[in-house]
């Protein structure tokens, strides 16, 4: 993810961003859930230039046996990015780092969805990143989450995944691809909007204590605004109702 | 069954919405009670009975209760049971002495094989969720012929109405015998006209049954088709 800090020119002179954003503005999002007719639930959101679809079965009895939980469901995840989603074609399957965001969001949603309410069981989640733009495991989280919600799984609260990072030695929110592999530093973190509790948190590159104390502040300013899309999204599909 | 007649005042909430403090009330379904608040776990709208805050799903799996009437599938046949997908997590079991009949060890199969239906009650479910199924009692049977259906477990309520009004309105008006199952699976018997309307009905609930106008929309269809005469 990091490359060399080279001489990129990321901010412009007049302290705006190479996309014209301001350094605590996040890139736009839209959300839509109950896009796939054959899961139990499923969204679609799309923030910046990424485009993240998530879809969620069960819950059902966990095969093979030895997954099982006596006590809890198992909450399983595959992030997976399509080969298309990036400007150089990716191998499709499985990776080493598909494989690490799938274990940090599973144990991420784990932390929210009540399992205990169903042992034995499994909810699977599958997440496929469609476009890539940097913060795709961001946007993959969300979308996980609101795919739980409208499949009626129970959960104490939605996460929101979003980042920020430092780029020539100054904090931004939300990285862009070019922030993303030429900047400093990159923080996602996963935010229970209602708590303001964490459910994941990553670190890139090197960041002080009060240059993280700002990205994450940046966070939870940003992790409100996509909260309210979200719940607006769930809400949107069920318009008219009652 | 719903929280009846207020309609249209319920409101819609997300999972993680705190709906009010948990001081004078009590979290019903889909409620969790954190600190002096309490949070919504579904997304749903908000029932209030006398003091307890429940929330009505809007989307959500078949959970087993016992007591519950069902429309099982047979999906496996053992010696000396079955085991019958009812649309909940796990499958229900049907051991042979909750059988209509009188089964001798390893003849479970000429009794009953995989991919039929049964009409049948669920006789308990335990902590992990494992679901035996009863089909000794009254009504409780094989289904062998008519048609089978299915609309959103969260939708049942509404499609049977308060006291089972809409249920018997709709055998009435189609000349079918209806039975609705509490997993959502619909079985239905009768003249291929009855049947139809019984088909209509689903996919107006399917549709709309979340909805307050269809309380309406529902009487404008029974009432307006013809043979609907009492």
């Amino acid at each position: 993810m990091m490359g060399g800090y080279g001489d990129v020119k990321l901010l412009n002179d007049d302290g705006t961003r190479l996309d014209g954003r301001a350094i605590d503005e996040m890139r736009p999002v839209t959300a839509e859930v109950g896009v796939l007719p054959a899961a139990d639930g499923s969204a679609m959101v799309t923030h910046g230039l990424n485009v993240a679809v998530a879809a969620v079965y069960g819950p059902v009895e966990a095969h093979p046996r030895k997954i099982q939980r006596q006590d809890r469901a198992v909450v399983d995840v595959r992030y997976n990015m399509a080969p298309f989603s990036t400007s150089d074609r990716i191998r499709p399957g499985y990776n080493r780092r598909s494989r690490e965001i799938s274990k940090v969001t599973a144990e991420a949603l784990e932390s929210v969805v009540l399992v205990e309410r169903f042992p034995r069981a499994k909810i699977s989640v599958e997440i496929e990143i469609l476009a890539a733009e940097a913060g795709t495991r961001c946007v993959g989280i969300t979308a996980a989450s609101l795919a739980l919600a409208d499949a009626g799984i129970p959960m104490r609260d939605m996460i929101v995944g979003v980042a920020s990072g430092k780029v020539e030695d100054i904090v931004v929110l939300d990285l862009d691809k070019a922030e993303d592999n030429y900047g400093q530093a990159d923080l996602p973190v996963g935010i229970l909007p209602t708590t303001g509790e964490i459910a994941f948190l990553q670190m890139d590159g090197d960041l002080s204590p009060e240059e993280y104390d700002t990205c994450m502040e940046y966070n939870f300013k940003a992790a409100k605004e996509i909260h309210e899309i979200m719940v607006d999204a769930l809400k949107a599909k069920y318009d008219g109702g009652a | 069954m719903n929280g009846a007649a207020e309609g249209a005042e319920q409101r819609l909430v997300t999972p993680g919405e705190v709906i009010g403090t948990s001081l004078d009330k009590r979290a019903g379904i889909g409620v969790l009670s954190q600190g002096e608040g309490m949070i919504a776990t579904r997304l749903g709208w908000v029932r209030e009975n006398n003091d307890t805050i429940s929330i009505d799903p809007i989307n959500s799996r078949y959970t087993p209760r016992s007591g519950d009437l069902v429309i099982g599938i047979i999906e496996a046949v053992r010696n000396n049971l079955w085991f019958a997908d009812v649309l909940g997590p796990f499958n229900g079991l049907l051991p042979m002495s909750l059988a209509p009949w009188k089964v001798e060890f390893g003849a479970a199969r000429q009794f009953m094989d995989v991919g039929d239906v049964i009409l049948a009650r669920v006789q308990e479910v335990d902590e992990s969720h494992s679901v035996v199924l009863t089909m000794k009692g009254v009504g409780l049977r094989k289904l062998k012929e008519g048609v089978m259906s299915s609309v959103p477990m969260n939708l049942v309520s509404k499609l049977k109405g308060e006291n089972d009004e809409n249920l018997r309105a709709l055998s009435a008006a189609s000349d079918c015998r209806v039975i609705v199952g509490e997993n959502g699976r619909i079985w239905a018997d009768g003249n291929s006209k009855g049947v139809d309307l019984v088909r209509k009905v689903i996919n107006l609930v399917t549709k709309e049954g979340h909805k307050n106008t269809f309380q309406q929309s529902l009487s404008d269809m029974i009432g307006n088709t013809p043979g609907g005469d009492e």
